[in-house]
């Protein structure tokens, strides 16, 4: 590896200073009481102005949940049932409907995964772009049009002009995430909240969104939630990680603190899930196990049966989540301990 | 949609129209035994036979029958009613605006009803509105349009008489008296349709409320009237025009019996009046004239659905 993981991202001060975001305790269930509580439980994480924050782990570890719940967004079938959610010093899961709707789409921008099933089929791409700034600027409809002209270009998209008369189906998936994320800049947000923005698309095209989101985070000064799965993203891209497993938050330290010093047994083993050789670029699957899904967590830690290094006496308890230093936090209580030492995946 | 598409759908109407005026000219052809004979009925002089067998050109060989049949279609000439001797274009373009109108009234009903009721109902899942509607949208699928008709009428014509129980006047004997005389005949046909509409409309809505760009449009601050105007309707819009199109053409059908209970003279007394009487002639006018109304349902189907989707629009 080039530079160390999380250095070269440069915008990142170190944290200080009031969060943009500040996510705390926020808990997330199914109504209706299910048996055991927490497709989302306890999640705690900060975002300082311009800094990048991964959300990582495996599929159905509540990433999307926990970003949509930023925004009010999540599903009719799924609550929130503890928690806050501060932006800016207000509590979007308290505040006013009103409120809530002036920070989607102004200063919190947010992309979704599937660009051709987010954007609207049966409007134009200009007309969603420009609709952002109506609803946030009330600019007339040819005015919000020019300016989504202009935006189409800052993202990338050559001709325009042409291209604002387009529907999405006659845009590649590239194409379409670029719109994606030129409504989500649209009016200048502060923080845009991208799950797996790449995900979806062709190999190349992946790096040029990430390339383009790499831009408008040093243009715009923009601080980015990023839902990943993929590593190479998060140490290039990323100066925090919060690394969820199951509904929790198992780690959560700067991305060179998960490089060389994971303090999770999970965190270890989605690094030791990627080939070493260059800048590995896999989904994270190979860590034998599944997730358990909703309703069949184990009563202590989630982690305990797929776990390397569990003990079944210690691990069986609820696990608390520590602070190891100022901005290095686990789950794993043999690792707070002392007892258990992770290798990390690359030498310091 | 391109002008291209309009025209290729244009051909495929003809096309169905040219298909369905050769079945209706094999209607009579394929009378088993002596056509002729059968129209006549059972205890017709042999002079009468020779007339219909003559007026029909039924002594002539088939494709030159068609022939002078379907040239006789293309210049309005369906020949005459082989009970009044009257011709068939006249007798059905006496009886035909009263159907038309009840139907098309009938249409609007359902439209203005079934849709607002569906939008509203799948907007508000699970709330006393969508019970409401759900419950009431099941009884009028249940309930026959006859039954329906009867119950209008006592209701509003017998037991409080502020509309007329029968008839059709023409419009230009007055807007209001055109109006009281079909506001009931439409509101028993189009109720039913109104009901299949407002299920299958919250449906739809129910459905694009979960699709993500509904979410992706909430997460651009967009919401409430807004959110609905701009995204929800024109996408639930989608799947109820072709509904829309297949009920139009129930509603066709289905105007026969609603005549009946108001004791209007359109089109469909004449059907029924045809058919008792094997006044070939009348039922082929009458099937060409259902023909044509379908397969103009459909191409307007056609049209909206192409301007509504985009999709279909640049295909
Ligand atoms: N609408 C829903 N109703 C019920 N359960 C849900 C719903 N959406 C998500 N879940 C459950 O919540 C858990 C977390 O889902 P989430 O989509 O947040 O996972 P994720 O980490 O984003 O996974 P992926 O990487 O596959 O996107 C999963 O177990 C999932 O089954
Ligand atoms: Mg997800």
């Amino acid at each position: 590896m080039t530079p160390g993981p999380g250095q070269q991202n440069g915008t990142g001060q170190p944290s200080g200073g009031e969060p943009l975001l500040s996510v705390r305790g926020l808990t997330i269930d199914l109504p209706g009481g299910a048996v055991q509580p927490g497709l989302v439980e306890d999640v705690t994480f900060d975002v300082h102005r311009g800094r990048a924050v991964a959300l990582i782990g495996e599929s159905g570890c509540g990433k999307s949940l926990t970003s949509m719940a930023i925004l009010g967004l999540l599903p009719a079938a799924v609550r929130v049932v503890a928690g806050s959610v501060l932006f800016d010093g207000v509590d979007l899961l308290t505040c006013t409907r009103r409120q809530l709707r002036r920070v989607r789409g102004g200063p919190v921008g947010m992309v979704f995964q599937e660009p051709m099933s987010s954007l609207d089929p049966t409007m134009t791409v200009g007309d969603q772009i420009a609709e952002v700034r109506r609803l946030h600027l009330g600019e007339r409809r040819s005015v919000a049009l020019k300016r989504a002209g202009e935006l189409l270009e800052r993202v990338g998209i050559p001709k325009a002009d042409k291209r604002l008369r387009s529907y999405p189906h006659e845009m590649s998936g590239g194409m379409q995430q670029r719109v994606m994320i030129a409504a989500a800049i649209a009016c200048e947000p502060k923080l845009l909240i991208a799950d797996e923005p790449t995900t979806a698309l062709d190999v190349t095209i992946q790096a040029e969104i990430l390339e383009l989101l790499r831009d408008l985070r040093r243009d715009l000064d923009l601080a980015v939630v990023l839902v990943t799965h993929d590593l190479g993203v998060v140490a290039d891209f990323c100066d925090d990680v919060v690394v969820m497993y199951a509904g929790h938050i198992a780690e959560r330290t700067p991305v060179d603190g998960l490089f060389y010093e994971p303090k999770h047994p999970y965190s270890s083993a989605l690094l030791s899930a990627v080939p070493q050789s260059g800048r590995a670029r896999t989904n994270l699957t190979v860590i034998k196990g599944r997730v358990p899904s909703a309703g069949h967590f184990p009563a202590g830690c989630r982690f305990e049966p797929r776990c390397e290094h569990s003990v079944d006496s210690f691990c069986g308890r609820p696990q608390a989540d520590t602070a190891l230093s100022d901005d290095h936090r686990t789950r794993c209580g043999r690792v707070a301990g002392g007892e258990l030492i992770l290798k990390g995946a690359v030498r310091g | 949609m391109s002008p291209r598409m309009i025209i290729r759908r244009l051909g495929g109407s003809l096309l169905v129209l040219w298909l369905v005026s050769i079945l209706t000219f094999l209607l009579v052809q394929l009378i088993p035994g002596d056509p002729a004979e059968v129209i006549a009925g059972e205890n017709a002089t042999v002079a009468e036979v020779a007339r219909i067998r003559t007026e029909l050109g039924l002594d002539k060989p088939v494709l030159e029958q068609y022939f002078n049949w379907f040239t006789g279609v293309l210049h309005g000439d369906l020949g005459h009613s082989l009970s009044t001797n009257r011709s068939v274009v006249s007798t059905i373009a006496e009886a035909a605006p009263a159907t038309l109108v009840i139907t098309t009234m009938a249409l609007l009903v359902a439209v203005v009803i079934g849709v607002s009721a569906g939008v509203a109902a799948g907007l508000t899942q699970g709330s006393w509105v969508d019970r409401a509607v759900s419950t009431l949208a099941t009884l009028g699928i249940a309930m026959p349009s006859f039954w329906l008709a009867m119950v209008l009428v006592s209701l509003f014509a017998l037991t409080n008489p502020w509309l007329p129980a029968t008839g059709y006047v023409d419009i230009r004997e007055g807007f209001g008296v055109w109006l009281s005389h079909v506001v009931l005949p439409a509101t028993a046909l189009g109720l039913a349709t109104a009901a299949e509409l407002a299920r299958h409309t919250r449906g739809c809505v129910a459905d694009v409320l979960t699709r993500p760009y509904v979410r992706t449009a909430r997460a651009r601050g967009a919401s409430g009237a807004w959110l609905v105007r701009k995204h929800i309707l024109r996408n639930s819009a989608i799947p109820v025009v072709t509904v829309l199109g297949l009920q139009a053409g129930r509603l066709f059908g289905g105007v026969i019996v609603v005549e009946a209970v108001f004791g209007i003279s359109g089109l469909g007394s004449l059907a029924i009046n045809s058919v008792l009487q094997r006044n070939y002639p009348m039922i082929q006018g009458y099937v060409l004239l259902s023909a044509v109304i379908v397969v103009l349902i459909n191409l307007i189907v056609d049209l909206a659905y192409g301007w509504i989707n985009p999709k279909v629009r640049t295909a």
